[in-house]
């Protein structure tokens, strides 16, 4: 079963190709983390996925009625809004909203997959505080924990750790995998490329719109694609307590 | 559901006050009997021809404001944004004032409410094709502000250019918003307007509660952006340019409605809607009986008292919004 099939996709800002010709397809169980410099074009490809950018060539999500891509797929901007002073849980809330008939009320299956994310996000006893009081780090967790509530079979995060401590960095990818060996997916756009090593399954790396390297993370994070595309080097090692990958320095 | 009680009952209670004061000065009693038994007595006109028709134009006035004020707020996810910003109801006025000064308003009696409507068409009609196809808010906002500028600026210029100084004070004195004089034809001409802007206004909570999370969130969870601002659009200039064709720009309703009544719904933009209709109507009746009240034989005007009442009241709310900052 393919979750997320892109063929040719290519988007157009004025005549510039931002995302070029990409193709790609995603099954389930997978953490796909993708990479790339700044502008390499990774936000404009996840929006043309989804269908929120006008694109040429095929994304399978995008040419999907809405309201059935809203429940194969779970978006996270990069962008962390909170309009309103409303409660956590009213926020994780609207994660069911591709779920609800128009002017229904939450079931208790709906109540359960709220509680099941706000338990994840391990944000147990912020239900009844207001997300707009709550600092950045916290928002970016109940902000997950709408995605997750979502229970799309593949969700799209544009830098969801981006903010977070350590801890935090790490729970999410944790949370990430699980949901992978429940069967669904994740495609994560990624700076941390440590986090990507240790915890993606698969990474696509972006370069000036094109995909470059799709392939297991020790065979995308060569040294050659590091010093082409980041122009860094770096150190990786497979060790007893998983991949650990440090960039060391920028190479002239 | 205890706030839509509490607020409900407000708006009776304020409905029956609306009622039951005047400068007629009958009794309780009385009044009620003449409404609902009376025969062609005195008493029995007053109460059915000016004071009845006058209460359910606050009423409906004042849903359509609270609710439009609400709608837009949620749309822009901005609490400072108003009916009035997207040029509806300078539009409208402006229809009224060249209503009034080329004497159309003194021929038949509904010549100024209907110049009224169809100054709002035009500005909905210029808004949808300056904002663009795609479902973006700054494109919507700046196209409101210019058509805004645009109504104004075309209102000033007929009040400048008027040779008649009966005529201009006629206009100001109109565009100050009183429900004063109103009659049954002025309920009937604005209820269809009204009803299907409540109608299409109340329809989009969803959407608002999804927009919450930001324009790509919403979009994301299956929320048609284009169709709901096109929504919004049509249900806030059919409500808001039928309310400033029956009582002139009434400022502030919209504005300190949502605000005020937002803690109360948990910040919900879907739930602020009923909630601002139903605030809004309260605040109409209380602000019309209290013109009658303060100044009665001064003819104070609704839109003046309001503006009195509110410029104060909003700084209130933002002095306190400063202090969360």
């Amino acid at each position: 079963m393919t979750l997320l099939r892109l063929t040719d996709m290519t988007v157009l800002r004025q005549s510039c190709p931002v995302v070029d010709k990409a193709s790609l397809k995603i099954g389930p169980g997978e953490v796909i983390g993708l990479i790339g410099p700044n502008g390499a074009g990774k936000t404009t490809l996840l929006r043309a996925a989804l269908g929120l950018l006008p694109c040429q060539g095929h994304a399978s999500l995008a040419e999907m009625p809405v309201a059935a891509r809203a429940r194969h797929a779970a978006w996270m901007p990069q962008a962390r809004e909170i309009a309103w002073p409303v409660t956590v849980e009213t926020l994780v809330m609207l994660g069911r909203v591709p779920h609800l008939a128009g002017g229904a009320k939450p079931s208790d299956a709906d109540r359960a997959a709220v509680a099941g994310a706000i338990a994840a996000m391990g944000l147990a006893g912020f239900e009844m505080r207001r997300a707009t009081e709550l600092s950045g780090g916290e928002q970016a967790r109940v902000l997950i924990a709408r995605v997750l509530a979502q229970d799309a079979p593949l969700i799209l995060a544009d830098e969801p750790v981006a903010g977070l401590d350590p801890g935090h960095q790490i729970t999410t990818m944790e949370v990430f995998a699980r949901t992978a060996a429940n069967g669904k997916s994740v495609l994560v756009s990624l700076h941390d490329l440590g986090l990507a090593a240790r915890y993606c399954t698969r990474l696509i790396l972006l370069h000036q719109g094109r995909v470059v390297a799709d392939d297991r993370p020790d065979a995308v994070l060569t040294p050659e694609n590091l010093a082409d595309v980041f122009g860094i080097s770096a150190h990786m090692e497979r060790t007893a307590q998983g991949v650990i990958f440090q960039p060391l320095s920028v190479l002239s | 559901m205890k706030l839509f009680a509490v607020l409900s009952a407000l708006v009776l209670v304020l409905f029956a006050a609306s009622l039951l004061i005047g400068p007629a000065g009958f009794g309780a009693g009385d009044s009620l009997r003449a409404l609902f038994g009376g025969q062609g007595e005195a008493v029995t006109l007053v109460m059915r021809e000016i004071r009845l028709p006058r209460a359910l134009l606050a009423v409906m006035v004042g849903v359509s404001l609270g609710l439009s004020g609400a709608a837009l707020q949620g749309y822009l996810r901005n609490p400072l944004a108003e009916p009035g910003l997207i040029g509806v109801s300078g539009s409208a006025a402006l229809g009224a004032v060249i209503a009034l000064q080329t004497g159309m308003a003194a021929a038949f009696a509904l010549a100024l409410p209907l110049a009224a409507l169809s100054g709002a068409l035009i500005a909905v009609f210029l808004i949808l094709a300056l904002a663009g196809p795609r479902g973006g808010s700054l494109t919507l906002i700046l196209a409101g502000i210019a058509i805004s500028a645009l109504a104004g600026a075309l209102t000033s210029l007929t009040l400048n250019l008027s040779p008649n100084p009966f005529a201009v004070s006629e206009i100001v004195f109109w565009m100050m918003g009183s429900l004063a004089d109103r009659s049954f034809s002025h309920v009937w001409l604005a209820l269809p307007f009204m009803a299907v802007g409540w109608f299409l206004l109340l329809r989009l909570g969803r959407g608002l509660d999804a927009l919450t999370l930001g324009e790509d969130a919403a979009a994301a969870l299956g929320i048609r952006l284009d169709r709901l601002r096109l929504t919004m659009v049509l249900g806030v200039a059919s409500s808001v340019g039928a309310a400033t064709a029956v009582a002139g720009a009434i400022g502030f309703v919209g504005l300190v409605v949502p605000h005020l009544l937002r803690p109360f719904v948990g910040a919900r933009p879907g739930a602020l809607l009923w909630a601002s209709a139903l605030g809004g109507a309260a605040m109409v009746l209380t602000a019309d009986i209290a013109v009658r009240l303060v100044l009665p034989d001064r003819d104070l005007q609704l839109g003046v008292l309001m503006a009195i009442v509110g410029a104060p009241l909003f700084l209130h709310l933002i002095y306190k919004t400063r202090r969360q900052l």
